[in-house]
């Protein structure tokens, strides 16, 4: 001990006081489903990617030393929680990042809070991490609810698409999911015909599609994820449903869910996604990165994996600046106060509520006929300026934002 | 065309009866993979005394094996019905050999643990090397389309599906219940020291029967490829259902797995029509229902 302390001594001496020598010490933890159901929406690529992050920032700024750690949730709130305690405690992790699923999100935004630390979500999915349940030490990056409702429900009623019956997965997120996009239709003039409640985890969806057939409905909402979701889209190929006329909107469609239907199942889908790794040149560069670290030639990085590099990234740059991890509090203000900036997400803003302001973009799957090499899965339809993509601030009921 | 309601008490929801049609038969259908699975399963607990929990694992690597043969031998969806099971059926010979054959003396919950962990290995290595998200494999060119029934539009493949099943089920029993070889099956569960008495290869019969029970969950999986998605975890969601669905019929009963897998599939699919937030606990409630009137199952004998 006391030997550490005059060798401290000493290197302060020889420092002269001077501000770039001082080394700065980060942990990240990246907290998130390593073995289910999201596991290649955000998981072990998530921690790649704030690996790569980390790297990066390093090689510019040698006074601060990055660690990434990665911790699996397995989608309970009690699991992450104890996570989050034990590295907020013992580990001195200084933020948490990704946590897919809004339940164990929710609970992580409140240890974070609690123990004055730092929470950037990419993975989860509910707008009230940014409206009803914002906190000041909560960041929200990639997408959400209400943004995934606005871009899909919007963009389909206006080109006609004004029928709707929606598949809903039977809990919190799924009703969320229905009820926003419900309102967006509605608000557009369009008309929700019906609407069928499904378990979590079904496996044959052909009774709910034969129901949303006989609706007559022109689009068929899918307001469920995941495994659900291909399913969901795999029978409806089956079953005729896009031929017949009707149309599939997916609410929550990941470019892995693509990947895992096969262009041929999921041909003529429209959703809405913040990123893709084919839309420009750093995209690809870094996919290129992604895919070398991740010794993986049939997988593709995921929005999450992306928004958890630039989240990191920005996270790092704040730290930088005030010189110091310790207030999340603090770390966080700095984030909202400087604009953001990085090859996946370009330029941007954090809002007063935490929500990350960037574009969004309607792509629709394209047919395997048009794909020309792996990965070639999207064609864009439209793009959501960043000032229409989320919640407007006033609409959130944030807590921070009304005083 | 008229419609069809529910009492009041149970929510008043009318269908019309056109509907209703194609409701019962997308139940058939999917009451045939419970068939095949449970049938799989009944086969192994009546031969081995051993409750398979690897099942659903092993209805997993049928799909997977499907997958890979395409993938790497461009085996189509029509080879690889008959080679994936094999495939599958032979690793299934080998634990058999290897694992379960030093538990038929010790409790059933030996060998219940034994293959609930090889099922949590099996999917927690198909996880590692392919991801969560899943695999895709499309419906065989031959049987793609479909026909409207006039009261529903009914995709080749799922009549292929229902008429494949159908036969298969039907085959097994036949060969249990009515030839010589299932004779001499039958016997040797009852007595196996009489039945080797008469020169018959006990042991090696038992290892047989496993690998064919593996090899029917594996068939069901090559079935189940082009239409639902191939993940490491599509045989645990669907298992449970399927232990129920065996536990309905009576454990150890061939044609009470078979009758109750088309049943509860029909139960299941016109609850996912009247109540579909019920639609997947609709088939634990008659469990329930089924085990307080008939512990031993609705064909099961008392033991």
């Amino acid at each position: 001990m006391n030997k550490t302390i005059s060798l401290a001594a000493l290197a302060a001496i020889f420092a002269c006081g001077t501000a770039a020598a001082q080394q700065i010490n980060v942990k990240v933890g990246v907290l998130t489903d390593m073995s289910s159901l999201y596991a290649d929406v955000t998981g072990p690529g998530s921690v790649t990617a704030a690996k790569m992050a980390a790297a990066d920032f390093m090689k510019d700024h040698p006074n601060v030393k990055v660690e990434v750690v990665g911790g699996d949730h397995q989608n309970k709130a009690d699991v992450g929680t104890n996570i989050a305690n034990q590295w907020y405690d013992v580990d001195k992790v200084d933020i948490i990042i990704d946590v897919p699923n809004s339940g164990v999100a929710l609970a992580i935004s409140e240890v974070s809070r609690q123990k004055n630390k730092v929470f950037v979500g990419s993975g989860p999915a509910s707008s009230d991490l940014t409206g009803a349940k914002c906190s000041p030490n909560t960041v929200h990056w990639t997408y959400d609810t209400w943004m995934l409702a606005n871009g899909t429900g919007k963009a389909i009623v206006k080109t006609g698409g004004d029928t709707w019956f929606f598949l809903t997965s039977d809990y919190a997120f799924g009703h969320a999911l229905e009820r926003d996009t419900a309102a967006v239709v509605e608000a557009n003039g369009g008309k929700v015909l019906g609407k069928v409640r499904h378990p979590i985890n079904t496996n044959d969806f052909s009774s709910f599609l034969l129901q949303a057939q006989a609706s007559k409905a022109k689009v068929i909402g899918l307001a469920n994820a995941g495994g659900d979701t291909i399913n969901s889209i795999k029978q409806a190929a089956e079953f005729g449903i896009v031929k017949g006329g009707q149309s599939l909107a997916g609410l929550l469609v990941f470019a892995s869910d693509i990947n895992a239907l096969g262009l041929q199942a999921a041909q003529g889908l429209i959703f809405t996604e913040t990123w893709y790794w084919d839309q420009n040149d750093n995209n690809r560069a870094w996919t290129k990165r992604w895919m070398a670290e991740r010794k993986t030639t049939d997988k593709v990085p995921t929005m999450n994996q992306a928004g958890v590099y630039a989240g990191t990234l920005h996270y790092l740059k704040a730290v930088a600046a005030l010189k110091s991890a310790a207030d999340g509090k603090a770390v966080v203000a700095e984030m909202k106060k400087e604009p953001t900036d990085d090859p996946l997400f370009g330029k941007g803003t954090i809002r007063a509520d935490g929500r990350k302001i960037h574009p969004a973009y309607l792509f629709e799957v394209k047919k395997p006929s048009e794909s020309k090499y792996f990965g070639d899965f999207y064609k864009v339809r439209a793009t959501i300026p960043a000032d229409q993509a989320f919640r407007p601030l006033k609409d959130g009921g944030c807590p921070l934002v009304s005083g | 065309m008229f419609e069809i309601c529910l009492p009041v008490i149970l929510g008043g929801k009318c269908i019309p009866s056109t509907a209703l049609f194609g409701q019962l038969l997308i139940g058939l259908i999917n009451g045939s993979f419970y068939a095949l699975l449970s049938l799989g399963l009944a086969v192994i607990f009546g031969m081995l005394n051993i409750i398979n929990f690897s099942h659903g694992a092993q209805y997993m690597m049928g799909a997977f094996a499907a997958y890979l043969l395409l993938q790497f031998s461009g085996m189509n969806y029509w080879v690889a019905l008959i080679v994936a099971p094999i495939l599958v059926g032979v690793t299934g010979v080998l634990i058999e050999r290897l694992l379960l054959q030093w538990l038929y003396k010790l409790d059933h919950l030996y060998g219940l643990l034994l293959t609930f962990g090889l099922a949590l290995i099996i999917e927690g290595v198909a996880r590692h090397y392919f991801g969560s998200a899943g695999l895709p494999y499309t419906v065989p060119e031959s049987l793609q389309g479909g026909r409207n029934l006039g009261f529903m539009f009914l995709p080749n493949y799922r009549a292929w599906v229902i008429v494949a099943s159908a036969t298969v089920c039907f085959a097994t029993w036949f060969v249990i219940e009515r030839t010589r070889l299932g004779a001499y099956l039958r016997a040797a569960t009852e007595n196996p020291a009489l039945v080797r008495a008469f020169g018959i290869n006990v042991p090696r019969m038992i290892t047989l029967t496993y690998g064919f029970g593996v090899a029917l969950a594996a068939f069901a999986g090559v079935m189940a490829a082009p239409i639902y998605n191939v993940s490491p975890q599509m045989g645990s969601e669907l298992i449970i259902v399927v232990f129920a669905v065996v536990v309905i019929g009576g454990m150890g009963s061939i044609l009470g797995a078979i009758l109750t897998g088309f049943g509860l599939g029909v139960v299941e699919g016109l609850t996912k029509v009247f109540f579909p937030e019920a639609s997947n606990t609709v088939i634990f409630v008659i469990m329930a229902i089924v085990l307080l009137v008939r512990p031993a199952g609705l064909f099961g004998r008392r033991a």
